[in-house]
């Protein structure tokens, strides 16, 4: 259960992406994950919601997208899916391959709430 | 500058505020970045530290992964006191409790930190860090960061170490690979443990383990060694010389290397 310390170093690199942009807040978090990274999706998730307290991305959604595990066969050349276990090529069958895809723990964007709103409560006193 | 009508974007900025675009702005005081970085990228960065630190010193970096029980500590104090006076060997020792490894490995005559980790399942390159403000670097050839003993979580952390050796012991089952594919598939070395049980654990096949490595695509060689019995050894030490002149060869050009895996890294930097 490494996925809280992963969630830690994402909600310190998301907090500092906020401060630098001058947001008050973050609404939304896309992640990317492949079956290889060693993350699970859900224990990310779960973990997520611990991690989060207390900073500006408290309200923050935690969008996770799914990569498919592809491999490029340095025999034959063929683009192919695999499964985690089983990385040889789909096409002749050559262990001998290249990941293209699958292995990936990325931040890819997040969304910041930047200005104050009119319906926001701190603007309406 | 006008953020109101679209004024300022011009044919050479548009791409940026395009839906995915760097500076795209959703609806409602909304902002939307692209990042496009690790999630770890924290402790890839210290890792890149620490790297550099070795680097410095030429000291060759070895991270030991497998599970609780493979032999790592006992490998540890075999090479230790094979290598006397030739390799000067530190170790770092991760564990959750005690500091038993540490003294072993001082036991067998080298220096060694233990990193507890309290309830961390695995090592960090922040940790290491750590440690190595208590290793005189300069009066060393090879560091070893014994994990902590984990098929699972110590995979997904960069140390800033040069090479992955990984333990399978003969007494776990031969498809460990196939189970564990994240850890199995980082392994630069594979070493087969415990050898010596090998004639009273037939279920074991040292052949299919191997073939369940080469699943992962990955082509690291499979040794197999003894530690107690001495069987397999030789190989070993072998291995483990030709990476220390490698080290020092690279050292001598200003280069280094990162374990053979390389995470999304490539892609990231690939995709700018």
């Amino acid at each position: 259960m490494h996925e809280l310390a992963v969630c830690q170093g994402l909600i310190s690199q998301v907090s500092r992406i906020a401060a630098e942009h001058d947001a008050r807040a973050v609404a939304r978090i896309v992640v990317r994950i492949g079956p290889l990274s060693g993350v699970e999706a859900p224990l990310l998730q779960q973990a997520y919601t611990l991690a989060r307290a207390g900073t500006v991305a408290e309200d923050a959604e935690l969008v996770t997208e799914a990569l498919p595990v592809r491999v490029r066969c340095e025999q034959c050349g063929a683009e192919t899916d695999a499964t985690v276990n089983r990385l040889v090529c789909g096409s002749c069958g050559d262990w001998h391959t290249r990941l293209l895809s699958g292995d990936e723990m990325i931040l890819a964007s997040v969304e910041l709430l930047t200005a104050w709103q009119p319906d926001s409560p701190a603007t309406l006193h | 500058m006008c953020d109101t009508c679209g004024c300022n974007v011009t044919y050479g900025n548009q791409h940026l505020i395009r839906p995915g675009g760097k500076l795209a702005r959703a609806p409602g005081g909304r902002e939307a970045v692209e990042v496009l970085s690790g999630l770890l990228s924290e402790n890839d960065h210290q890792a890149a530290h620490n790297r550099e630190h070795f680097d410095r010193h030429g000291v060759l970096a070895l991270n030991l992964m497998s599970s609780p029980g493979s032999g790592k500590t006992a490998l540890l104090e075999a090479t230790i006191r094979a290598l006397a006076g030739e390799l000067r060997v530190a170790v770092v020792e991760g564990d959750l409790e005690t500091e038993n490894d540490a003294e072993r490995i001082r036991a067998a005559g080298a220096p060694a930190v233990q990193i507890t980790t309290g309830s961390a399942c695995h090592l960090d390159a922040h940790m290491v860090h750590d440690a190595l403000h208590h290793l005189d670097l300069e009066s060393v050839d090879v560091v070893f960061i014994e994990n902590v003993g984990n098929l699972v979580c110590p995979a997904s952390f960069d140390l800033g170490h040069h090479r992955n050796v990984t333990l399978l012991s003969v007494t776990e089952g031969d498809d460990k690979p196939a189970k564990y594919p994240v850890m199995f598939r980082a392994a630069d070395l594979m070493l087969l443990t415990k050898t010596d049980l090998l004639p009273v654990i037939e279920e074991f096949s040292p052949q299919r383990a191997e073939t369940a490595v080469r699943h992962l695509a990955n082509p690291a060689p499979v040794l197999r060694v003894s530690a107690k019995k001495g069987d397999g050894m030789k190989a070993w030490l072998k291995w483990l010389r030709a990476e220390v002149t490698a080290q020092r060869a690279r050292g001598a050009r200003g280069e280094t290397v990162r374990p053979a895996m390389q995470r999304d890294g490539i892609r990231l930097h690939a995709g700018g």
